[in-house]
């Protein structure tokens, strides 16, 4: 799960990382009041939309007073800012930050994430802030520093020094740099989190470490034990249909293609779309209804893809195993008559009892064309696509 | 032989009372698997489908000599669950569950490093199908009826999409001598290189079919392992070619985050190493075919 710019760094502040004075605002009004109880004379107004590379996109304004700063506000908010993370449909701006302006001396980049061949924590940092990572790993590697952290012990003191020492920070900025990457790693290992970016971390002229940037996104399969993040959640930056699956218990990811499918089990419906590009088509989504494959998960499956109006051809494939096929058959059967489906559906069943369920599907009244095998379901998915 | 379990493997189950717990206790019992009672906090000196209830693993492990277990317990206690297990002398855990937290995952494997290789446990998914010697033991929650007997060690991440591979080698008259779901989280308790070490070492193992997935490095170094120290035959098919970099697709583990863990690049690192590539998921009975006539 990802959350808000704003909140990042109210989390990280948390845990003892400076942050530039800011404040959340939801109207132009709103935004005006905001500048003017933060003071001095030059404010930068942020969108907050679950995104990095705002600021090439216009979602970054620095305003010299606070009537620009209405205006910068009115011009983010309401609007779908595109970024090039976003994709072409972009994400809507429901609130902007103000902060008071940095003078910046230096930019730096601080990165935590886990690291799935060691299996610990791996912080990497470089003195080439403002760029994402991909771009300091491809212009600037020789920058880069990692550091792996051994998880049952946590972040000691000394490599958050060498770290330090490593973004050739001044001397007498050492202890409090140290500080801040440890504070960073601490709101990682205590939330839950699965990646912190501070980019760019940096030092103000006045000799401040700030944390200018940040992003976080957390382990969902720990949210059930972090409410104070799970609140957090911001469903207006997801796609709507993708909320839709999530509050069902699908597991679903919109794509750009025309053939929807539903399929038991991740590795088979990656598998499926594997297929379908391979017959020539694109699917339309991803959507596993989860191994068992009951009748009520494939009810809402069915639900979910007739809401995609790019859909013009359904794919289905079950793998049944103890969950029989006759029974995974009684179930589309079922969702067919409660939901009207305008588009051809290719059903593929395999597994435990798969000529009883071929027979029920058969005997039924839904309209659909069966296929044999993976490749089979496939290449008639593609072929409905032209009549 | 066959890897981890056989027909003697005497098994426990962990949340052995809940509902989940016996609907697949009895299904492996069914199948032939050696379930010899369950550990259920609290419930102990119960008796359990005929079976004797544990309130701690270690009272199991004392009075039945079990020397396996699969946990059936919620996500949020697995963790405690599995260590648990590795504590009592338990040489191969099953966690089957779904949505275990990546900073439990990585606790267990540091509360396992006390142990020394010969006497650490085999922590096998999470969220995965869990293990099946065919015609020997089940150690999961698979149909065991699609399964044939024989010499192919399969590996992978995806429950249904093994259970695709094996009915292909099924259709083809090609059995299985171990089938090992190793979960499609990105943490998990044995990597796919843990397993094909196991299955180099199993005289019955003739050749070893490895279902990959996008994400993570565990394939490529799988297929590193294969090169410099095996000399079976290792077959591979990657899902995932059609997934875009940075979502997850259903695993949590599924998610192209660096180079090298697209569908297209872990095929090109595999081919380097001499892994056979099963070109799409529907051939995978057939490669794995090809590649035995080719071996004799």
């Amino acid at each position: 799960m990802d959350i808000h710019e704003y909140q990042a760094k109210k989390i990280l502040s948390g845990f003892g990382v400076t942050i530039p004075r800011g404040g959340i605002a939801y109207s132009p009004e709103n935004a005006e009041n905001k500048a003017r109880e933060l003071g001095g004379s030059k404010w930068v107004v942020k969108a907050q939309v679950h995104s990095g590379a705002r600021g090439k996109a216009g979602g970054i304004i620095i305003c010299n007073s606070s009537l620009e700063v209405a205006q910068a506000a009115d011009k983010l908010l309401g609007k779908k800012l595109v970024t090039n993370q976003t994709g072409p449909e972009g994400k809507i701006t429901n609130r902007v930050y103000i902060e008071e302006a940095t003078d910046i001396k230096k930019e730096l980049y601080l990165g935590l994430v886990f690291d799935r061949s060691s299996e610990s924590i791996m912080v990497v940092a470089s003195t080439e802030g403002g760029m994402s990572v991909e771009e300091i790993s491809k212009n600037k590697p020789e920058t880069i520093i990692r550091s792996k952290i051994e998880v049952a012990v946590g972040m000691q003191k000394f490599q958050a020094r060498e770290i330090a020492f490593g973004l050739k920070i001044e001397p007498n900025l050492i202890p409090r740099a140290a500080e801040t990457i440890i504070g960073c790693y601490r709101a990682f290992s205590e939330l839950d989190a699965t990646m912190v970016e501070v980019n760019p971390l940096v030092i103000s002229n006045q000799d401040q470490i700030l944390a200018l940037d940040c992003k976080m996104s957390f382990d969902n399969n720990a949210l059930f034990r972090r409410n104070q993040v799970s609140e957090l959640r911001d469903k207006s930056q997801e796609n709507p249909n993708e909320v839709y699956a999530s509050d069902r218990g699908l597991n679903y990811v919109s794509l750009e293609g025309n053939i929807g499918n539903i399929i038991n089990g991740a590795g088979l419906a990656m598998a499926s779309m594997d297929m379908i590009k391979l017959a020539g088509g694109e699917p339309a989504n991803f959507l596993d209804v989860g191994g068992g494959a009951t009748p009520e998960k494939i009810v809402k499956a069915f639900k979910l893809i007739s809401m995609d109006e790019k859909v013009k051809v359904i794919l289905v494939n079950i793998f049944a195993g103890i969950n029989r096929c006759d029974w995974v058959a009684e179930g589309i059967v079922q969702a067919l008559e409660k939901i009207e489906i305008k588009v051809p559906i290719v059903i593929r069943l395999a597994g435990t009892n798969v000529e009883k369920g071929n027979k029920i599907l058969k005997e039924s009244k839904i309209k659909y064309i069966e296929a044999n095998t993976l490749e089979d379901a496939a290449n008639k998915a593609v072929k409905a696509l032209g009549n | 032989m066959s890897v981890l379990i056989d027909k003697n493997t005497k098994i426990i189950v962990q949340g052995f009372t809940g509902k989940m717990g016996s609907f697949h206790a009895e299904e492996m019992i069914k199948y032939g698997s050696n379930v010899v009672g369950g550990v259920t906090p609290g419930k102990g000196g119960m008796k359990h489908l005929n079976l004797p209830v544990f309130n701690t693993v270690k009272e199991a492990v004392k009075n039945t000599g079990a020397s396996a277990s699969i946990l059936f317990v919620p996500p949020a206690f697995a963790a405690d669950s599995a260590m648990e297990a590795a504590d009592a002398g338990i040489k191969t855990c099953v966690a089957i569950v779904d949505g275990i937290p990546s900073h439990d995952m990585i606790k267990i494997k540091r509360y396992m490093r006390r142990y020394s290789r010969t006497e650490k446990m085999t922590l096998v998914g999470p969220n995965c199908a869990g293990v099946i010697s065919p015609g020997k033991a089940m150690l999961g929650i698979m149909p065991g009826h699609i399964y044939k007997e024989g010499k192919i060690g399969i590996i992978g991440r995806s429950g249904t999409l093994g259970y695709e591979a094996a009915q292909q080698l099924k259709n083809l008259n090609i059995g299985v001598s171990t089938s090992v779901g190793i979960g499609g989280d990105p943490i998990n308790g044995s990597s796919f290189k843990d397993i094909l070490e196991k299955f180099e070492q199993d005289d019955e193992t003739e050749a070893v079919l490895m279902i990959g997935e996008i994400g993570g490095p565990q394939e490529v170094a799988a297929g590193e392992f294969a090169k410099e120290n095996m000399k079976k035959p290792v077959i591979a098919y990657i899902a995932g070619l059609t997934a875009p970099k940075g979502r997850v697709m259903g695993h949590a583990g599924a998610i192209v985050s660096a180079y090298g863990e697209s569908a297209v690049e872990k095929v090109e690192l595999l081919k380097e190493c001499g892994v056979i590539i099963s070109k799409n998921p529907s051939v995978m009975g057939e490669t794995v075919k090809s590649a035995l006539n080719s071996k004799t």
